[in-house]
């Protein structure tokens, strides 16, 4: 019974774990701009693409599909789309070219890695060797490439699609946000597709021994069987959030970003290009929404699609909100409280409203407590 | 050292000032005062690159700066201790100051040099150093707010109502260091006040302002000797 319950804790903080690397992201923005980024979860989708890309390129062998050099080509080219813009983000009629500016470069990457999927390239043969014979090199590899591809996105998504229309009013920015999140979700699925997908580490060299059975812990009497691929997640979910942690309170670029979020005029004033700020907000929050897509389903085998960031996303908001939006430890503990709140249900006669707490528990907080479990009602000096 | 010539600013359809033109010398106290809602707050906004003009120019030491963004104009060498005195009251003291001097950071040597300076001119600060700003007093927090503005090294210095809101005896106080700074500091100051008569007394000249235009320029002894402006600002 009591290993039951415990069982039940360590996969509650171990999904809650996940939704708070998702959570951190909506809460940071909405810090500096006070405004719900609601295409983060698709880009927790890109994140679990892009590590299935790699996976997979490594994991069937043949270098006939070397993806991850292909993704990694695809961000080059954003970098490239970058500088061919820089000084003429200020030009206003340049909105719409940047938006086709920026769809031409999807399409363009999407195609490439179409492309690569079905044929192959010679060129990239030894490196992907190299990376397809080891699980933790191959795994880090794809770890890095959702990262990397996803920060970069969101900071497309940032200077493209927001940056034009910010100071324009909090409907437009909320469209704007729609829109950004229905043209990921149609687009991806024009570039990879309807279909299901899967994927696992344990699919590459050494991956089987790492990732099946479980991890037997002894507590006072008490053995605890805790599945190896969650552990990881669970490792690798609580270093990220420390790490973000760490970047907010003790960088220049943490203090930068507290700085913006609470006044930007003010932090203007102090010399902080806050521009840089919010795109390097939305670079953190993305690319670890970008991790937590990758770590969800590599390493547990879960299934996925182009439209599993909707639901993920809208709970990982629920989990902000609950914690207390705009506030980084408040995003940590709605998580947490999210994903045991999930786990305890499932394994109750309640489970098949497993996917409504989410929802019950938001309309709880917004009743009760709107400011969230550890937003406080500032109270502003005059 | 800062020039403004002919400058309009409209937020959406108000509009804010209609033709501002105004020059400060190298070492001057320049004092601007006016009503409320008359553009002086605006104008100092503008010169920071906080908001941007519709037509005319700003140039600080000879270089256009009007459109240039706020925190290149800053490295130029121009401080701002803004209205209201937006201080992080979410953070430290010290957090305050080191944000200050946030674009000189890597150079160690400097922010702690500027941190002693703005705790000899403010020794208050001195014993809140580690209080959240948030919790300092009105004074303290103006204080806190020059003695950052300071941080980045500034020629030029933009204060915007210092005095507002403060007890008398503070008053006296924001003053005398204004002064202190601009003469032993060679800070030059551009300092917007309602307390016209104590701005007055610590400025070489003046500018009047009336619904977003420049009534009246002169002297600081002038204005203040002035029938009309000892009528309108000085309550008489
Ligand atoms: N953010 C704003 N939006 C719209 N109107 C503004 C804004 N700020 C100032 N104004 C208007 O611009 C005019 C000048 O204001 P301001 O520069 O603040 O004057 P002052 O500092 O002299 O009191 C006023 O009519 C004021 O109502
Ligand atoms: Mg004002």
């Amino acid at each position: 019974m009591i290993e039951l319950f415990l069982n039940k804790l360590i996969l509650g903080i171990q999904l809650g774990g996940v939704y708070a690397l998702v959570a951190v992201g909506y809460t940071i923005v909405y810090g500096v701009l006070q405004f719900i980024n609601f295409a983060h979860g698709d880009v927790y989708m890109v994140g679990a693409f892009m590590g299935m890309f790699v996976v997979k390129g490594f994991s069937e062998g043949s270098i006939s599909s070397p993806v991850a050099m292909v993704v990694v080509l695809g961000m080059i080219l954003i970098v490239a789309f970058f500088v061919s813009m820089r000084g003429h983000w200020k030009d206003p009629k340049g909105a719409a070219v940047r938006l086709v500016g920026f769809a031409v470069a999807f399409a363009l990457i999407g195609t490439l890695v179409k492309l690569f999927l079905k044929g192959g390239v010679l060129l990239f043969k030894p490196i992907t060797a190299l990376a397809a014979t080891n699980v933790i090199i191959g795994g880090i590899v794809a770890l890095t490439v959702a990262v990397a591809w996803c920060a970069g996105l969101g900071v497309l998504i940032e200077r493209t699609a927001y940056k034009p229309v910010r100071g324009t009013g909090r409907l437009t920015a909320l469209i704007t946000a729609i829109g950004v999140s229905l043209l990921i979700e149609n687009g991806g699925q024009a570039v990879f597709g309807s279909d299901i997908h899967a994927y696992s580490l344990k699919d590459l060299p050494g991956g089987k021994q790492l990732l099946t059975g479980t991890l037997d812990l002894n507590l006072v009497g008490i053995t605890l069987s805790v599945s190896k691929g969650q552990l990881i997640v669970l490792l690798a979910t609580t270093a990220l959030v420390l790490a973000l942690t760490y970047i907010v309170r003790y960088t220049k670029f943490g203090k930068a970003m507290r700085a913006v979020a609470f006044d930007r005029d003010a932090a203007a004033l102090m010399g902080i290009n806050t521009d840089t700020i919010i795109a390097f907000t939305f670079l953190l929050g993305s690319g670890l929404a970008g991790a937590a897509g990758f770590l969800n389903f590599g390493l547990t085998g879960y299934t996925f699609d182009t439209n599993t960031g909707i639901m993920f996303g809208l709970k990982a908001f629920v989990a902000a909100v609950l914690g207390g939006i705009g506030n980084l430890y408040g995003a940590v503990l709605g998580g947490l409280v999210l994903g045991l709140a999930e786990m305890f249900v499932g394994g109750s006669p309640f489970s098949p409203y497993r996917d409504a707490i989410a929802f019950i528990i938001l309309i709880a907080i917004l009743l009760f407590r709107p400011s969230g479990l550890l937003g406080k009602n500032t109270v502003e000096k005059v | 050292m800062l020039e403004i010539t002919d400058l309009h600013i409209y937020y959406g359809a108000i509009r804010a000032l209609e033709g501002v033109t105004l020059r400060v010398d190298k070492g001057e106290i320049v004092t601007m005062i006016g009503a409320n809602g008359a553009g002086k707050t605006t104008t100092i906004r503008s010169i920071s690159g906080l908001v941007k003009p519709k037509t005319g120019t700003i140039t600080f030491e000879g270089k256009p700066i009007h459109k240039m963004p706020p925190h290149e104009i800053l490295k130029l060498g121009v401080g701002q201790s803004p209205e209201g005195r937006r201080v992080f009251a979410n953070m430290t003291v010290h957090e305050n100051l080191e944000l200050g001097a946030y674009t000189i950071l890597s150079d160690r040597k400097r922010v702690k040099q500027g941190i002693e300076r703005a705790f000899h001119l403010f020794p208050r600060l001195k014993e809140r150093e580690t209080q959240l700003a948030g919790t300092l007093s009105g004074g303290e927090q103006q204080m806190l707010a020059i003695g950052r503005a300071l941080m980045s090294g500034p020629r030029l210095l933009l204060l915007d109502e210092p005095s507002l809101g403060l007890a008398p005896f503070l008053v006296q106080t924001i003053f005398k260091i204004i002064r202190e700074i601009n003469q032993e500091q060679g800070v030059t100051v551009l300092l917007v006040e309602q307390n016209a008569n104590q701005a007055l007394k610590i400025a070489s000249r003046g500018y009047v302002l009336e619904t977003g235009r420049v009534i009246m320029e002169d002297t600081a002894s002038s204005l203040l000797t002035n029938a009309e402006v000892r009528k309108a600002y000085l309550g008489e």
